[in-house]
């Protein structure tokens, strides 16, 4: 509860003086607008409702995207792992490509699929699926062996060993790099979003540049911010405690 | 002074109702009868229930030199026995009930049950680990189920042996517990639940108890006397602790330290139930320890030329 109080206090003090300097009028408000005038844009974008589509262009996007990414993770994750030939080969490369920044693959994206929606999807995809590949390798390799073994001595092989004992006895250990994967995505996503324009939350972002709207270009911030917070903070890390207790990880 | 609930469980089982039974299930004992053991005097020629034949396992360890970890082990164990293994630690007796669960292949040699040769896992021989390897994903009464998933046995028959089984080793309050909020003695009843669940001929048990306090440990050895003499099975049972191989084998076998070999077989005919205090089964132990006692010295010899070098 202090925690929280002292939280109230912070974001209160941040605001004041954010308040004071629109105040004092050293820039114009076009350049620095008061808190109130950020409230206002964020309450005018969801009134006519441009905020809305935007985010629901945007987690449309995220979802499908980090889906694929999750689907083919886990397969390419997997291929690597059990095969010792693909782990020094692949893996390898797979380790290197994840130093280039997903930004990156935006000129590919553009000359393959044009400025379409497949290039967002592509560059969302390629934003994660490197961590969620490398987190499934990892997850295999440092899951305990008695679970696979137990799993065996009961009966379950192939596909059922796999899907029933191998992948949740590894969750706990890939959930960080899923984690890992949705906040490069969404980074991607949101970079490829202001290049494109096409929709979405980066769009808006750039609309408000576009329009020298500093109002608006803050509040879609704070929305950008605020979603990102949700998932990540909200949706992952209560996955990864809750999966941390109840697999005996860290004492409940 | 409140009791902990592992050990709250009453004394004595009520009878079971048992829908759909195999045959083979020995139940439905009137509920004030007294828990008969099988008798020793069975005499005719059987076929083993398990026949290691020969059974000899190398690997090269990680300095490259090979390592023989057993040598030529021969055993047979009749149907319905209760075979203790007995050994110091890193004599193999793990890897040998691994063999025989067919989670790992022997370098030469035979593994035989029922006559038929070994080949992987199989849903007549269950192994119990001694981490137990409980599925923490899964609730109590989903980790018994496991086995009979995957053997595909039909939904209903799946509930009414979870029940149970679970009845069997006093768990039923806790089917939809899952396996982080129990204790240890209670992990130790869901796995041998979800090993009996199977309903596999042969039992294998790798130092279950090892882990528990004394009490704990005294009320599993008669929960699993009694399971054993009302269900027929076969059990295999290592431990290091020669006492408790006393108290619930049949017969021990002694390996030997690096290689493993079978030092000697001890017939153990003491009547049934027995308990660890028991002045017979102390002096049976006794012999077995000064056989076992040349075995450990070389173990420790081994351990602390470890830490010399270290």
């Amino acid at each position: 509860m202090k925690k929280f109080a002292n939280q109230v206090i912070f974001y209160s003090a941040l605001l004041a003086i954010w308040a004071i300097i629109a105040k004092l009028h050293l820039w114009p408000p076009y350049l620095f607008p008061p808190p109130w005038g950020v409230g206002h844009a964020l309450w005018d974008g969801f009134a006519d409702h441009s905020f809305w589509i935007g985010i629901a262009v945007t987690m449309k996007r995220m979802l499908i995207g980090y889906s694929l990414s999750i689907v083919l993770g886990m397969i390419l994750g997997l291929a690597v792992s059990s095969n010792k030939f693909l782990e020094q080969t692949l893996g390898g490369l797979l380790v290197s490509l994840q130093s280039l920044p997903s930004i990156c693959w935006i000129p590919l994206a553009v000359l393959w699929f044009g400025l379409t929606e497949k290039a967002i999807l592509f560059v969302v995809l390629m934003g994660s699926l490197l961590s969620v590949t490398i987190a499934m390798e990892d997850g295999r390799k440092q899951m305990p062996k008695i679970y696979g073994m137990a799993g065996r001595n009961l009966g379950a092989t192939g596909f059922r060993l796999f899907w029933s004992v191998l992948l949740p006895a590894s969750l706990p250990f890939i959930v960080n790099g899923m984690k890992q994967g949705w906040a490069f995505a969404w980074r991607s996503l949101i970079q490829a979003e202001m290049i494109f324009l096409s929709l979405g939350l980066g769009q808006l972002l750039m609309m408000g540049r576009d329009l020298s709207d500093m109002s608006q270009v803050l509040a879609v911030m704070i929305l950008i911010i605020i979603l990102g917070f949700l998932v990540d903070g909200l949706i992952f890390r209560t996955m990864e405690r809750r999966l941390q207790e109840k697999y005996g990880l860290t004492p409940a | 002074m409140s009791t902990s609930p592992q050990n709250a469980y009453p004394a004595a089982v009520p009878p079971i109702p048992r829908p759909g039974v195999r045959a083979n299930v020995f139940h439905g004992k009137p509920a004030s009868s007294v828990t008969t053991f099988p008798s020793r005097v069975a005499t005719e020629v059987v076929v083993p229930k398990v026949a290691l034949d020969g059974i000899s396992l190398s690997y090269k360890t990680t300095s490259g030199e090979r390592l023989l970890a057993l040598d030529n082990i021969n055993l047979q164990v009749k149907p319905g026995e209760f075979l203790c293994i007995v050994g110091p630690s890193g004599c193999g007796k793990s890897t040998l009930l691994h063999l025989i669960a067919g989670l790992h292949q022997q370098t030469s040699g035979r593994i035989l049950v029922d006559g038929k040769p070994v080949a992987g896992p199989g849903p007549d021989r269950i192994l119990i680990f001694q981490e137990l390897g409980l599925f923490p994903w899964l609730k109590v009464g989903g980790n018994v189920e496991f086995g009979l998933k995957m053997k595909n046995v039909s939904k209903a028959e799946r509930e009414d042996r979870v029940e149970y089984y679970l009845r069997l080793v006093h768990l039923s309050k806790f089917k939809d517990s899952y396996i982080h909020q129990l204790s240890g003695g209670m992990r130790q009843r869901v796995a041998l639940a979800r090993a009996l669940a199977t309903e596999p001929d042969v039992l294998l048990m790798d130092e279950p108890f090892a882990a528990l306090d004394a009490q704990t440990r005294d009320l599993l050895h008669d929960e699993l006397e009694r399971l054993w003499a009302e269900t027929g099975r076969t059990i295999i049972f290592v431990t290091h602790n020669v006492r408790e191989a006393v108290r619930l084998g049949d017969r021990v076998a002694l390996l030997s330290f690096r290689p493993g070999r079978v030092k000697e077989e001890f017939s153990v005919d003491l009547p049934r139930p027995r308990h660890m205090e028991q002045t017979d089964v102390a002096r049976t132990s006794r012999d077995i320890l000064d056989c076992l006692r040349a075995e450990i010295n070389k173990s420790l010899e081994v351990e602390y030329a470890d830490e010399k070098v270290r």
